[in-house]
C-alpha cells in the first residue's frame, strides 16, 4: 500500500489521526448503541475527506483511488462502521466522478459537495428484487413539468438518516425492462423518507440501515448519464468490492493485532516459558497474509485495468472483481475467528484490550453484502465460459 | 460464415428475451429486450458451439452480446483471426 504522492500522504496522515484518536475513542459505544460514528463523520468532514476523490478541476483533493482504498483499511482497523460509512459514500463519489460525462449539473453538484461536505447514501437494494442491485422495480414516472417522480421500497440504506444526498436506482421509464436502469442523485432535504424497520443487527451496527420507502421527484438534469449497467460495471461493483474488502483486511487485521498482543503479554509473565497461543497465531497469521494477498493484488489489477476501461466490462473482469469479494467476505471472520482462538476467554469478553466480538460480528456482515451465494452463481456462469481465470 | 440468421436462431433459443427476437433490429439493444447476463453466458456457450469458435477473454463483454449485429462482428472477427 505504497503512496504515490504527497497529496495523498497527507491526506492518508490525516486519516491515519481521525481512525486512531476519534474513530477508536467511539468504536465500542457506537457499536454497544448501534448508534452512527458521528464523531468520526464529522471530523473526516473537517479534514474535507469527504470530498478526497473529488478531482482538482472541481475543488476536490484529488487523491488517488489507491489512498482511498487504503483510507478504508485504515478506518476499518479501529471502526469498521466508521470504514463502511466512509466507503460507501465514497463508491457515490467515484460513481459521479466517473460517468458524470460532462453534465454541468453533476460539475456544479461536485462543487458543491466539496464546499459543504455533503455525505452521500445509496439506495440499491429493494423489495421484490431478491437481491439482485441491476434490477428495478421502482420506474421514474413522469410528471406534468417536465419533471419525474419516484417511489422505492428500500429494505436497507445505509446510514439513510444521516446523509445530505442519495443516489437511487430505477427503471428510466414506467415500461422500461427491470434491467433498463438510471442513477438519480437527489437531496435528502428534498426526499420523503419513510422508515420501515428497526435496526438492530449482529454487526456493523454503526451503519445504521434500517429499510425506508423512498420518494422524491427529480428533474432531467439529476439523471446521471450513463446508463447504470455501464456504472454497475465499470465502477459501482468493482469499487465496492475493492473498498469493502479493504475493510474486511482492517477489521482482520485489527483482530489478528489484538492476538499477537495476546501472545506477547503472554510471553512477558513467563519469560522462556513455550506460549501454546504462540502457535495458533502462526496459523492466524497465514491465514490473515492469504486476504491481505487477495485484496492487493485485486487493487493492483483495477489500477492497471482502469486505464482501458473497456477491460472493466470483460467477463473474466467480473469474474475476479466476484472472486474477491467473495473470497475477502469469506477470509475476513476465519481470522476474527482464528484470533479469537489465540485470546481465549479475553478475546471473547467484550471489555477487555484483547476484545474480538466486534471484529467478528462485524466481518460477519461480509458475506451478507451482495449475498454471497448469488455472486457464486454468477461466477458459476462465467466460469463456463473464461478462458483463463 | 456465420449468418445474422443463425444468429438470432440461437439468440431466440438461449437468450431469453421479453419480446420475438424477429421483431427486434439487427443493432437493437439484446439487454433493453430482456436478455440477462446469466442469457448471455448460454448465448456464447451456445455460438461458441454451433460455429466452433472460441471467444477470447477480452471479447467476453457485455457490448460485444449487445445486438445481433455485434455478436456477427464479433464472429467475423474470431473467424478472421483464426484464418
Amino acid at each position: 500500500m505504497s503512496v504515490s504522492t504527497d497529496r495523498d500522504a497527507a491526506f492518508l496522515a490525516g486519516i491515519g489521526e481521525i481512525a486512531n484518536t476519534v474513530a477508536a475513542a467511539h468504536a465500542d459505544d457506537v457499536d454497544r448503541n448501534a448508534r452512527f460514528p458521528i464523531e468520526a463523520i464529522t471530523a473526516l468532514r473537517e479534514q474535507r475527506a469527504l470530498s478526497a476523490f473529488v478531482p482538482a478541476e472541481y475543488g476536490g483533493e484529488g487523491v488517488s483511488f489507491r489512498a482511498i482504498a487504503t483510507a478504508c483499511f485504515t478506518l476499518g482497523r479501529r471502526c469498521g462502521a466508521t470504514a463502511m460509512v466512509f466507503a460507501m459514500h465514497q463508491i457515490q463519489v467515484a460513481t459521479i466522478v466517473r460517468h458524470l460525462e460532462g453534465a454541468p449539473h453533476f460539475e456544479e453538484y461536485l462543487r458543491t459537495l466539496v464546499a459543504e461536505q455533503r455525505l452521500i447514501a445509496s439506495v440499491t437494494s429493494e423489495v421484490g428484487t431478491g437481491g439482485d442491485m441491476s434490477r428495478s422495480v421502482a420506474a421514474l414516472t413522469p410528471g406534468a413539468d417536465g419533471r419525474s417522480s419516484f417511489e422505492k421500497q428500500a429494505p436497507t440504506v445505509s446510514y439513510g438518516g444521516y446523509a445530505d444526498d442519495l443516489v437511487t436506482t430505477l427503471r428510466n421509464h414506467p415500461d422500461a425492462a427491470p434491467g433498463e436502469q438510471v442513477a438519480v442523485l437527489h437531496r435528502t432535504d428534498a426526499t420523503t423518507m419513510e422508515p420501515t424497520g428497526t435496526w438492530d443487527p449482529l454487526g456493523m451496527r454503526g451503519t445504521c440501515s434500517p429499510g425506508f420507502v423512498v420518494k422524491a421527484e427529480v428533474g432531467a438534469e439529476q439523471v446521471l448519464p450513463a446508463p447504470f449497467s455501464t456504472i454497475a460495471t465499470e465502477t459501482m461493483v468493482p469499487v465496492s468490492h475493492l473498498l469493502w474488502s479493504h475493510i474486511w483486511l482492517g477489521i482482520a487485521t485489527d483482530a489478528f493485532d489484538r492476538a499477537r498482543a495476546f501472545v506477547r503479554a503472554a510471553a512477558r509473565r513467563a519469560p522462556g516459558e513455550p506460549v501454546p497461543a504462540a502457535v495458533k497465531l502462526s496459523h492466524v497469521m497465514t491465514q490473515l497474509s492469504l486476504l491481505r494477498g487477495e485484496v492487493n493484488t485485486a487493487l493492483d489489477e483495477f489500477l492497471e485495468a482502469d486505464e482501458d476501461r473497456e477491460r472493466l466490462s470483460t467477463m473474466a473482469f467480473a469474474l475476479h472483481f466476484n472472486n474477491l469479494k467473495l473470497a475477502a467476505s469469506e477470509q475476513a471472520p476465519r481470522v476474527c475467528q482464528g484470533a479469537m482462538g489465540v485470546c481465549g476467554i479475553v478475546g471473547f469478553k467484550n471489555d477487555t484490550p484483547f476484545s474480538i466480538g466486534r471484529h467478528l460480528r462485524d466481518s460477519m456482515s461480509a458475506s451478507l453484502m451482495v449475498a454471497n451465494e448469488r455472486l457464486h452463481q454468477t461466477n458459476a456462469g462465467l466460469l463456463l465460459i473464461a478462458k483463463e481465470v | 460464415m456465420p449468418s445474422a440468421a443463425a444468429v438470432r436462431e440461437i439468440v431466440k433459443e438461449h437468450g431469453r428475451l421479453s419480446v420475438d427476437v424477429e421483431t427486434l433490429a439487427d443493432d437493437a439493444s439484446l439487454y433493453e429486450a430482456g436478455m440477462t447476463s446469466h442469457a448471455s453466458v448460454n448465448v456464447m456457450l451456445a455460438l461458441e458451439d454451433t460455429f466452433d469458435v472460441e471467444f477470447p477473454d477480452d471479447m467476453l463483454k457485455r457490448s460485444v452480446f449487445e445486438s445481433v449485429a455485434s455478436i456477427s462482428a464479433a464472429l467475423v472477427q474470431i473467424e478472421s483471426a483464426a484464418a
